[in-house]
């Protein structure tokens, strides 16, 4: 007995200097730290994402009224709406058109851009990247005064030609061509920075062997510039395609969803239903659903990148 | 240094001493004593029109010892609703909140009666017409007070020119200033031939085919005149009627002559169209004819602010007041209810009208004929019958009477201009009514 008392002791104080120790250790390693930095960010997305994210889904299953629980009823009653699937369909067309043109376009003259020598690309570069960076909100005001139907100085340009005068967003075509050039013109500067930066990183030495290989300007595209960038590429498309699917200023400005409701997205039709018809429940339900698609999207895309990565 | 300390007698005797004082002290009053009172109050275009509100709000407030703070916030891009829907889900915000017309029956459950302040306004300023009562009462219980700023007919402005020259029609001599409407042929039919006399000389009328509120209003109004309902005050869905039938075909009669991108028009569109001097008539309240005062004074000076033509069943006219309520959870609900007794008093009303140049209407029956309406212009008298002051016509808002939660829905998603573009684009009336049907099934949601 008084053995063991006599033992107690040390290994008491042996545990205590373990923990210390292992305190201290646990602080000394750097994942633990780094976590600890950015454990501020954490708590904001937790606060500013997180909870609207779930409190969303928490709304989504109320009924109108949002005075009983209602399970997955208001998204059975969404699929039985003609205008929701109308609005599924046109934010795929929405998005993916945008993003295809967003994605050429940002190819081609990040090309452009590479190939002017050194001072004068640096103005180009930030010419380019005007419509990046004005708030779309305000730029798509401007667009709306060249599309008005009284003032617009597109018609009034296109009268000199003796064309039209095109009702820009009275008419299903032009109303969805106009909003996804508003959105190309918004959005290809992202893209072009993004290959402009690919396209520095590419090494000169590869296009030279190519060259004394005879291989000509297209077949340097296709076999070293366009794998050389296709992380680049795939992480952009991903990015992009998330924020253009979600898109709501440029539709509210320009057509708030109209002609005869064949311009909304998810988030324009998601506002009209959950704040202006006051059913917000089912408001929650149309923002919920491009949650499904963009998860897909971004499976597929980032398992590519991630098998390439592994493969190098 | 000598350290004088206090024995435990002295301490009791000044501390008797002092709360004596403060007892037998005469009752001063703070200049506060009454609280605060937050207001958030619609921001009005008319340049100097929130000042009314300001001077009102302060005059009160300095009688009333209540500190006071107002926000002014815009209706442009859904402000108030957002602010409204923001306030009602935190049950926090202000006292006061301003909200057009679908809002306080949208709230309902949040807005504090205000029974014992209508009733003494009503026989003080005379009865209000039924789409406010209809807008603004539920279950006998009033839910906010009709608000003076803001409220609008969304009657015709008409170009005395144009339509003299290209429709025949002298809209001076059907509403005179100062005199009562003499509008036996003013019509529906009528009206259909002037937009296509004007159309053909290329002054067509300026009515938007879109989703926001002046389509839509104007779409209530010629639906209602042919007694066109598609859900019934009781609740019950009546898309597939003659009534429904008769307005749909006028509608499609009338696109052909309005602008081809009428369906991209918001409520800017038809502003511009008149201002523009491109259109020889626009359904809006005169805010049209006072921005072309300063900007088109050639063109404001042809403008006429006149009554809406009648169909089968009546002369409506649309209508879009604006209401004041009080959230129930406010923090000085007494005071709230006290400045809206002093903003609808008679002297009050008539300095909103004459700081907005006309623009407000009261909602009251007394209220409709003051010296601002027959004085603005040019043209004198221009807004005369802009109040509808000999009451020739019914003011409605579109998708009334349906129980207000459908109505609400069937205005916002814009049913009525959506279907009767449907018709007009070549989808058969059956398709129409049905794809209407369909919208009104989803609109009955609890």
């Amino acid at each position: 007995m008084a053995d063991v008392v006599v033992e107690r002791g040390p290994v008491a104080r042996a545990t205590g200097a373990r923990k210390g120790s292992s305190l201290r250790n646990t602080l000394g390693r750097k994942s633990t730290v780094a976590f600890l930095l950015t454990l501020p960010l954490i708590l904001l997305i937790a606060l500013l994402v997180l909870y609207p994210a779930f409190y969303s889904l928490y709304l989504a299953t109320l009924n109108k009224a949002m005075t009983k629980f209602v399970g997955l009823g208001n998204f059975t009653f969404l699929f039985k709406r003609e205008t929701f699937w109308m609005v599924v369909q046109q934010s795929c067309i929405f998005a993916i058109t945008a993003v295809i043109f967003k994605a050429l376009i940002g190819f081609i003259v990040a090309h452009f851009v590479h190939n002017i020598p050194g001072k004068k690309q640096r103005k180009w570069r930030g010419m380019l990247l005007v419509p990046w960076v004005i708030p779309p909100a305000m730029s798509t005001l401007a667009w709306l005064w060249l599309f008005d139907p009284s003032y617009s100085a597109f018609n009034y340009t296109l009268s000199f030609f003796g064309v039209g005068p095109i009702p820009w967003l009275g008419d299903t075509f032009w109303a969805r061509f106009s909003v996804i050039l508003v959105n190309v013109w918004y959005g290809a500067p992202f893209f072009l920075i993004m290959y402009l930066a690919a396209l520095k990183s590419v090494p000169d030495q590869l296009y030279e062997a190519a060259s004394i290989d005879g291989a000509n300007w297209w077949q340097k595209i296709w076999h070293i510039t366009l794998p050389m960038m296709r992380n680049i590429i795939a992480i952009t498309t991903l990015f992009s395609l998330i924020v253009t699917f979600a898109n709501f200023d440029i539709v509210r400005i320009l057509t708030s969803g109209g002609p005869l409701d064949t311009t909304h997205l998810f988030a324009t039709w998601a506002f009209q239903v959950g704040i202006q018809s006051s059913d917000i429940p089912l408001g929650a339900c149309v923002s919920l659903f491009m949650v499904p698609i963009l998860a897909v999207a971004a499976i597929f895309i980032l398992r590519d990148v991630n098998k390439r990565g592994n493969e190098a | 240094m000598s350290r004088k300390t206090l024995t435990r007698r002295q301490f009791v005797a000044a501390t008797a001493m002092s709360s004596a004082a403060l007892i037998s002290a005469p009752y001063v009053r703070g200049a506060y004593a009454a609280g605060k009172l937050s207001i958030g109050f619609w921001d009005h275009w008319v340049p100097g029109a929130n000042k009314a509100s300001t001077d009102l709000v302060n005059e009160w407030a300095a009688k009333e010892k209540v500190e006071v703070s107002i926000d002014y916030i815009t209706s442009n891009n859904k402000k108030i609703e957002l602010t409204a829907a923001a306030e009602a889900q935190a049950k926090s915000g202000h006292d006061i909140l301003q909200m057009p017309s679908w809002w306080p029956q949208a709230y309902a459950e949040n807005l504090e009666p205000l029974n014992d302040v209508m009733e003494p306004l009503l026989k003080q300023n005379g009865e209000v017409n039924g789409t406010v009562k209809y807008l603004g009462q539920s279950g006998g219980k009033w839910l906010a007070v009709p608000a003076t700023p803001g409220s609008q007919i969304k009657g015709p402005c008409s170009r005395i020119d144009l339509m003299k020259k290209h429709a025949g029609i002298d809209v001076q001599e059907m509403y005179p200033a100062g005199g009562p409407p003499k509008v036996e042929n003013w019509t529906m039919e009528t009206f259909l031939k002037a937009a296509e006399a004007c159309q053909k000389a290329g002054f067509a009328f300026g009515i938007g085919m879109g989703e926001t509120t002046d389509s839509v209003d104007t779409a209530g109004a010629i639906f209602q005149s042919f007694g066109a309902e598609l859900v019934n005050a009781k609740g019950d869905i009546t898309v597939k009627t003659d009534q429904v039938r008769q307005a749909m075909e006028f509608y499609k009669k009338l696109i052909a002559f309005l602008p081809p991108d009428a369906p991209s028009w918001d409520d800017a569109s038809n502003n511009k169209w008149l201002i523009s001097g491109r259109g020889a008539m626009i359904l809006n309240p005169p805010s049209a004819w006072a921005v072309a005062k300063r900007d088109a004074p050639q063109v404001a000076e042809q403008c006429w602010t006149h009554g809406f033509p009648s169909g089968p069943k009546g002369r409506f006219a649309p209508y879009l007041p604006y209401f004041w309520g009080v959230w129930s959870f406010g923090k000085n609900k007494e005071a709230a209810k006290s400045l809206l007794v002093h903003m609808s008093s008679p002297s009050s009303i008539e300095k909103f009208v004459a700081v907005s140049g006309g623009y407000d209407l009261p909602a009251y029956a007394n209220m409709t004929k003051f010296k601002t309406w027959e004085e603005e212009g040019p043209p004198k008298g221009t807004l005369f019958h802009y109040p509808d002051p000999y009451k020739h016509q019914t003011l409605s808002i579109a998708a009334s009477p349906a129980p207000p939660k459908i109505a609400q829905q069937i205005y916002f998603q814009a049913t009525l201009t959506k279907m009767a573009l449907r018709f007009a684009r070549g989808e058969t009336m059956e398709q129409a009514l049905a794809w209407a049907e369909g919208e009104c099934e989803g609109f009955m949601r609890s």
